[in-house]
């Protein structure tokens, strides 16, 4: 188990060009599940492979366990890494498979077959020892691929969005077996992703990129409720954050905390919703003129504009329960509102969270 | 709609090769007119000659030792080859040159190159003293430096080609899997030798099998540097088939000599088509 650390990393593929990734200063915690979240081209699987020894950062230096690896080859910095295609030995059986970095490392052959089966067994996949790769569903592959990976207790895991090629209904389970590998194992984490539930779900903490740069690290709650910025903001969540501009400030707010003022004052047109009984405090009135309307089972998403005032043609996003709200016809406009707690503001000309909470805003 | 092309495999591949079988069974000679069956004749006194057992060894020892060095370099030339540097495409181009030439014209190339009085090579040793002038080797007059000049001769010829089919073997190889195994902490030798080759194994065998044809059915470079000699050190069977048939005008029992190499090549192909399938499927 160890600390992974960045200071100042930063990768440039074309000399000229913006870095693949520029100035990341990270540090892991002990036995953590670190998520590098962000878009295809965020610079993620660079960051990732930089800290494999996969690829060679143009300056900064990386850290395992205190000491500084970017002259160790991968075999020297005692990481496993799960690829994206989980790059199994198509010619080697699951065995072998797994038993190949016990081979590498001139462990004595007598523990191999106990190592083998205790990864084998840890991953369900003990019955699978002697079929080659090709005879494996997408599921077996990637758990073949983690087996590989903890036979020989590496002192941080690496995983190159393990999940995205298995169908979304497995992922959702592959997930949860990987959860709760990690707490079995306790060894620290690493995870990329470009999939924000996944992001959310397992990680400790998220580092949210974009283009090369940290926007944001924090827990799955700060990133989410406290963005850094507005691209932060708008990247998680699905819709995402509704974003308007108030002069020097940018107003956001999530789409669940923007619905009817009838359901606000409590009036009976509508249940009570549990949310907005935790939110005590004043009010921001907004005039919501709907456009049209997604119905998901479970939420119902309605896109709108805002009317008058200084917001008027700026277009928003309601997301309601919908066992807790009823259609709202296309073309009607309706009193709407956000609790001001629930307000995050963001500097105009630089995009990051502004400390500054001018009330009233409006 | 494949009538032109059938037309054509006839009378270019067909009909040469029903004559060799036919020739193969007869009497024919050239500038005779009689024609008889003789049997297993011709096979059974070729067999007893010493110069097609000399002819036989030779053609094993050449194919054998060109196609171990072919495979090693080619290998050696796309591992070099693979990663972008400046100047690839040129350095590609360049090595893909010898193949792109007519054999005859690289190999009359070489035989001056290595000719007893006027070789570069041996003007080169001389001026760096390792050789005293008129005592230099004659790399094509002595039997063991004329088959090694054979064999370098068709080894500079064949591997361009197999290069080429070695570099589209590795670009075959998904990127992660070599980065896998360096992850899991395999070295140079091992990645290459337990992952690299093994998933190269098809395209491998077909590179075998192409080279092993190439080399086993060739007699341009023997004939032009050699012709066979001296003492017949050189002699390999398509060479002892010329020689033979059409120099020696026995044209039965230069059929009989080509044709042996029929069975041998097929179990070849056949080998190294079960390999390749094999790699495929596991």
């Amino acid at each position: 188990m160890a600390i992974v650390e960045t200071r100042k990393l930063t990768k440039v593929f074309k000399e000229g060009e913006l870095g693949a990734v520029n100035d990341v200063s990270l540090a892991t915690e002990e036995g953590e599940f670190l998520v590098f979240l962000g878009p295809s081209g965020s610079g993620k699987t660079t960051l990732l492979r930089m800290i494999a020894g996969l690829e060679i950062p143009t300056s900064g230096e990386i850290l395992i366990g205190g000491q500084v690896v970017n002259d160790l080859t991968p075999r020297e910095r005692r990481i496993a890494m799960v690829f994206q295609s989980y790059a199994l030995y198509p010619h080697l059986t699951v065995y072998k498979n797994i038993a190949f970095p016990l081979k590498a490392q001139k462990v004595p052959k007598e523990e191999h077959r106990g190592k083998v089966e205790w990864a084998a067994g840890l991953l369900g996949i003990g019955k699978l020892l002697d079929r080659k790769p090709r005879e494996l569903s997408g599921g077996e592959r990637q758990r073949v691929a983690l087996a590989r990976a903890i036979v020989r207790q590496p002192a941080v895991f690496l995983l190159d969005e393990p999940l995205s090629n298995l169908d979304a209904k497995l992922r959702a389970s592959a997930r949860q077996e990987l959860e709760e590998f990690q707490g079995q194992i306790g060894t620290t984490m690493i995870y990329v992703t470009h999939d924000q539930v996944e992001a959310m779900a397992m990680g400790d903490r998220i580092v949210v990129m974009n283009f090369g740069r940290v926007h944001q690290i924090g827990s799955p709650a700060e990133v989410y409720g406290d963005p850094a910025d507005t691209f932060v903001a708008t990247f998680l969540g699905s819709p995402p954050m509704n974003l308007v501009q108030a002069g020097d400030l940018i107003v956001g707010f999530r789409p669940e905390n923007f619905f009817p003022v009838a359901r606000l004052a409590g009036q009976a047109a509508l249940p009570a919703d549990i949310r907005i009984q935790e939110r005590q405090g004043p009010f921001v009135p907004l005039r919501f003129r709907i456009s049209h309307e997604e119905y998901l089972g479970a939420d119902r998403i309605t896109y709108g504009l805002l009317e008058g005032d200084r917001f008027d043609g700026t277009k928003v996003i309601s997301r309601l329960p919908a066992g807790q709200s009823a259609s709202l016809p296309s073309g009607s406009l309706h009193a709407f509102a956000v609790a001001e707690s629930d307000l995050r503001f963001f500097d105009t000309r630089t995009q990051v969270k502004s400390a500054a909470k001018p009330y009233p805003w409006a | 709609m494949f009538m032109p092309s059938v037309v054509f495999i006839a009378l270019l591949v067909g009909i040469p090769f029903v004559l060799a079988v036919l020739y193969a069974f007869s009497d024919a000679r050239i500038g005779g007119t009689s024609f008889h069956f003789v049997g297993f004749e011709n096979f059974r006194s070729i067999l007893h000659s010493p110069s097609f057992r000399k002819a036989l060894q030779n053609s094993i020892v050449f194919t054998l030792c060109a196609q171990a060095i072919v495979i090693v370099c080619s290998n050696i030339l796309a591992i070099a080859l693979e990663k972008p540097f400046r100047g690839r495409g040129f350095v590609r181009f360049l090595i893909l040159l010898p193949w792109v030439a007519p054999v005859s014209l690289g190999t009359i190339g070489w035989k001056w190159i290595l000719d007893s009085i006027y070789s570069v090579i041996t003007w080169v040793l001389v001026a760096l003293h390792v050789y005293k002038p008129y005592s230099a080797p004659m790399w094509l007059g002595e039997p063991h430096l004329a088959m090694a000049s054979v064999v370098l001769v068709h080894c500079w010829r064949l591997i361009p080609f197999s290069t080429v089919i070695m570099l589209a073997g590795r670009s075959a190889i998904p990127r992660e899997i070599p980065e896998a195994a360096a992850i899991d902490g395999a070295g140079f030798w091992r990645t290459l030798f337990q992952i690299n080759i093994p998933m190269m194994t098809p395209i491998l065998s077909v590179a075998v099998l192409f080279g092993i044809i190439f080399t086993f059915t060739d007699m341009t470079v023997v004939y032009i540097l050699t012709a066979g000699g001296p003492f017949d050190s050189t002699q390999t069977l398509p060479s002892l088939a010329f020689a033979t048939g059409i120099a020696g005008s026995d044209l039965a029992a230069g059929a009989a000599i080509s044709l042996f190499l029929v069975p041998v090549l097929v179990a070849v192909a056949y080998l190294m088509l079960r390999v390749a399938h094999r790699a495929e499927v596991v």
